[in-house]
């Protein structure tokens, strides 16, 4: 009855013949009300950076609502929620976006703002998923269920810190201040 | 900055968690075997994170971002590119069988003498100036696409002594929802490579690996022409437990 479900594979050192596109940093357009810049660097366990991954993001738009059809509520006009973005030499990766609402969570508790991220690597041989929580939201974090269930060490790995044009939010891999990644 | 304000919480939609794939579904982060993964696979365990409407909705792209000869890798360029052409087709699945319809599926690939239209690929093979390599298409209704390109050439790497790549296709897949967002790779049928690839051998179900090699399909071969390949992609798929019932 069940098929078996095709497995992941890395996305390899090439994958930017494939994955690019022209439009993929820009989960909003130049120019919307209250963009922001996502930035961050993604490193490797002996703390170099890598220049072969490529970074998407999935969100909802400032009410908290998906670009998606099982949303009926409607988003903010052109908003795609979604973008992709290669790093660069310095494994550095800049995503134009806008905060987020709160979404609906658990048990009917409200989420904070936040960012699902994946990052695919050449040596990743299934994509890492992580969350973006924002450091100025201390009120909206400390009722989110799912980052209450991080210990307070690990915790911070997941807050994106505010920067002249926008946020910083680096991904470690591996090794000292490890990124927490999700199970999906 | 003041913390967000609540949004209307009256309309939220329903949300149906998807089938969580099994321990063995998908390759482990750590294999040594394939060397690129010591530095970059996470040391902690991952943390399950809830299915919520942030990850049973997902980017539902493509219209409009396709050309009209995207899906034609032998046609992209003014002259026809070298190599035997094929046909690759299949369906877009979720694990009880069901077709995911109108989702995007991107791919991209060797050419022929196995050499990537890339800057930083050194294997001294040629480069074709007909073949770009990359193909993009949108499933129908029943899920089903279809590309023709050209069979991809294995190529060396430096993963081992004398290490090569059995002959891949990459694809890349959306479905509907953020918790379906797949990148694997096609393989062909009975490639002598296997036994030494360790990006094949990480996934240590058998099952799983066959799920990645496509078969021969002569029913979807043109004559004269072009052979053909059949490869479903299954994704995972719905809870079939109702979301509602109380237990």
């Amino acid at each position: 009855m069940a098929l078996p479900l095709t497995p992941s594979q890395t996305v390899g050192p090439y994958f930017s013949i494939g994955l690019h596109w022209e439009d993929g940093p820009f989960a909003v357009a130049e120019g919307t009300d209250g963009a922001v810049w996502l930035r961050g660097r993604v490193t490797d366990g002996a703390g170099d950076p890598v220049p072969d991954a490529v970074v998407e993001s999935w969100q909802a738009d400032p009410s908290g609502h998906f670009a998606h059809p099982d949303d009926p509520r409607g988003v903010a006009e052109g908003f795609r929620g979604f973008a992709r973005a290669p790093t660069s030499p310095d494994g550095e990766f800049a995503i134009l976006t806008v905060k987020p609402g709160p979404v609906p969570g658990p048990g009917g508790a409200l989420q904070a703002p936040h960012i699902d991220l994946s990052v695919f690597a050449r040596g990743l041989l299934n994509r890492v998923v992580t969350r973006v929580y924002f450091a100025d939201e201390p009120g909206a974090n400390a009722g989110d269920p799912i980052l209450q269930e991080i210990p307070g060490d690990e915790r911070g790995t997941l807050l994106a810190e505010p920067t002249d044009d926008g946020y910083r939010f680096d991904v470690r891999l591996q090794g000292e201040d490890e990124t927490v990644f999700f199970a999906v | 900055m003041p913390d967000s304000t609540p949004g209307d919480a009256t309309a939220t939609p329903a949300v149906a968690p998807y089938r969580r794939p099994a321990d063995d579904a998908h390759p482990p982060l750590l294999y040594p075997d394939y060397r690129s993964t010591v530095l970059r696979a996470p040391s902690r365990p991952l943390r399950l994170l809830p299915h919520t409407l942030t990850e049973v909705t997902g980017p539902v792209l493509g219209e409009g971002r396709l050309g009209e000869l995207d899906h034609d890798l032998t046609r992209q360029h003014d002259g026809q590119p070298l190599g035997e052409r094929i046909v690759v087709h299949g369906r877009v699945l979720e694990g009880d069988g069901r077709p995911v319809p109108h989702t995007l599926v991107e791919i991209w690939q060797a050419n022929s003498c196995g050499r990537y239209l890339h800057d930083l690929d050194r294997h001294p093979a040629p480069i074709d100036p007909n073949f770009t390599g990359v193909g993009r298409t949108m499933t129908d209704a029943e899920g089903r696409y279809r590309f023709v390109t050209v069979k991809p050439g294995a190529y060396p790497w430096r993963n081992h002594e004398n290490a090569w790549r059995a002959a891949h296709i990459h694809f890349s897949l959306f479905g509907r929802a953020f918790v379906q967002r797949l990148v694997t790779q096609m393989y062909f049928p009975g490639d002598p490579l296997f036994f030494q690839d360790p990006i094949y051998n990480a996934v240590t179900d058998t099952r799983g690996r066959e799920a990645m090699v496509s078969r021969f399909d002569l029913s979807q071969t043109v004559p004269e022409w072009a052979l053909a390949y059949h490869f479903d992609i299954v994704l995972t798929g719905r809870d079939a437990t109702p979301l509602d019932e109380d237990h």
